[in-house]
């Protein structure tokens, strides 16, 4: 355990779980499109990303509930939390609409936790750190994936164009949320436990306009944005995923494979 | 199972419980490419006798959210019980994380023999994400005119790829 997580241990248990909880229900929302994706290849590719972010949501959670050290396990964590207490960035609730805006949404978020990875790897938290430097080599071919879709759907027909800017324009105003650095980003960046998100937004939005140009689709302007996922308000959307995900466990609790 | 009851028939006094233990890893094959030893995958860092004499085995999952990599783990457990080491301890290692790199020689080998092209680059390639990676030779008819259906395919370690010379689809292991 590094020494960041002996000082501060509520607020680094805070920052894990917002990274957690962003693949988790990104994960979630993913596992949807099984059995319903436009081909099956499509099918086996959103259901892996799927497996990958919810891998990525275990070893997080794990190590956020090391971290509390009151004996909750990354199950206890995911199955058992409230939707007050889950900590993601709205954008991962939305929800799957069509194809399009899937991969609109899977672009953005792929390029955020790209850029975020890359620099988490160098954590002075060395968990953290190890966490990040899997992660990204493995987000890396999640948003080779959804980035040349998006490229296929924006300079494709006149219907894939138009159904791919609208979801654009519908779900860009949440990435404001993900860059929005509160007393909690700035603690862990104060500390090198995590980058600065300036640095995170200004290297996202270079790959975001290139991937943009590739795919001839016009980036919609930055608004302000009011969304507070990060601590906990989330969108109505929120709940239903929980539902679903928690069912099993809040029916039967303890229950095991 | 009583594990501790095992160590009374382990090794012989003299054997060399590391050499004892990476001989009963040898014979552990991966579930998803039966063909394939883990230790021909490079999943096994390590193995090295802890302070208290108990074993560790140090084992790297290739992708973090792999199914396989619980029954590999229960794999590994068995085959060190199999081969009478005694209590042994198996710790995941993600870092530095698993590479295809590590992949053997006799890896690569068993790989192609089972129609699947083995990793060609290496990661440190890998930074343009968003340009695909240069199309690996069909492994059927060796034709360069191939593409790529889909990065991702029957397991998280592979992608899905076509031949355009003849016709046939093919697996490729991803270069991570």
């Amino acid at each position: 355990m590094s020494a960041a997580a002996a000082a501060e241990p509520e607020a680094l248990f805070r920052y894990v779980l917002r990274l957690g909880d962003l693949s988790l229900v990104l994960g979630q929302r993913l596992g949807e499109w099984v059995g319903h994706a436009p081909a099956l290849e499509e099918d086996l590719g959103l259901a892996n990303i799927a497996l990958d972010l919810i891998g990525q949501a275990r070893l997080l959670l794990s190590y956020a509930g090391e971290i509390e050290a009151r004996g909750r396990s990354e199950d206890d964590l995911a199955y058992l939390r409230e939707p007050g207490e889950y900590l993601n960035a709205v954008l991962a609730e939305q929800p799957n609409g069509d194809f399009g805006q899937t991969i609109v949404r899977q672009v953005l978020i792929d390029a955020f936790q790209l850029e975020l990875y890359e620099r988490l790897s160098a954590s002075t938290d060395l968990r953290l750190a190890a966490i990040a430097a899997k992660s990204v080599k493995e987000t890396r071919y999640h948003l080779r994936y959804s980035a040349s879709w998006l490229v296929r759907l924006g300079d494709g027909t006149e219907q894939s164009r138009t159904l791919a800017q609208s979801a654009l324009e519908r779900l860009w105003p949440y990435t404001v949320e993900l860059f929005a650095e509160d007393d909690l980003d700035r603690a862990m960046a104060d500390r090198h436990v995590a980058p600065p998100l300036a640095a995170v937004h200004a290297a996202w939005s270079t790959r975001l306009d290139d991937i943009l140009a590739q795919a001839t689709l016009a980036r919609p302007g930055d608004h302000p944005h009011a969304w507070h996922g990060k601590r906990g308000q989330h969108s109505e959307h929120l709940g239903y995923i929980l539902a679903e995900m928690q069912h099993l466990q809040r029916t039967y609790p303890g229950a095991r494979w | 199972m009583n594990l501790s009851a095992l160590t009374d028939h382990g090794a012989a006094p003299g054997e060399d419980p590391v050499a004892l233990a990476w001989r009963a890893l040898e014979t552990v094959e991966d579930p998803e490419l039966p063909a394939l030893k883990i230790v021909d995958l490079g999943l096994i860092r390590f193995v090295r006798p802890r302070a208290d004499g108990r074993l560790e085995i140090g084992l790297s999952p290739t992708y973090v959210g792999c199914p396989a990599t619980e029954v590999i783990h229960r794999a590994v457990q068995q085959a060190l019980c199999s081969a009478r080491i005694g209590d042994a301890v198996v710790t995941t290692v993600l870092s530095p994380p698993w590479s295809s790199d590590w992949i053997t020689d006799a890896g690569r080998q068993q790989l192609r023999m089972c129609g699947i092209v083995p990793p060609e680059r290496t990661v440190a390639n890998l930074r343009d994400i968003v340009r695909a990676d240069r199309p690996p030779a069909c492994p059927r008819c060796q034709s360069a005119a191939t593409e790529c259906i889909s990065e991702f395919g029957s397991t998280p370690c592979k992608a899905l790829h076509r031949c355009r010379a003849c016709l046939e689809p093919f697996e490729y292991f991803k270069c991570i």
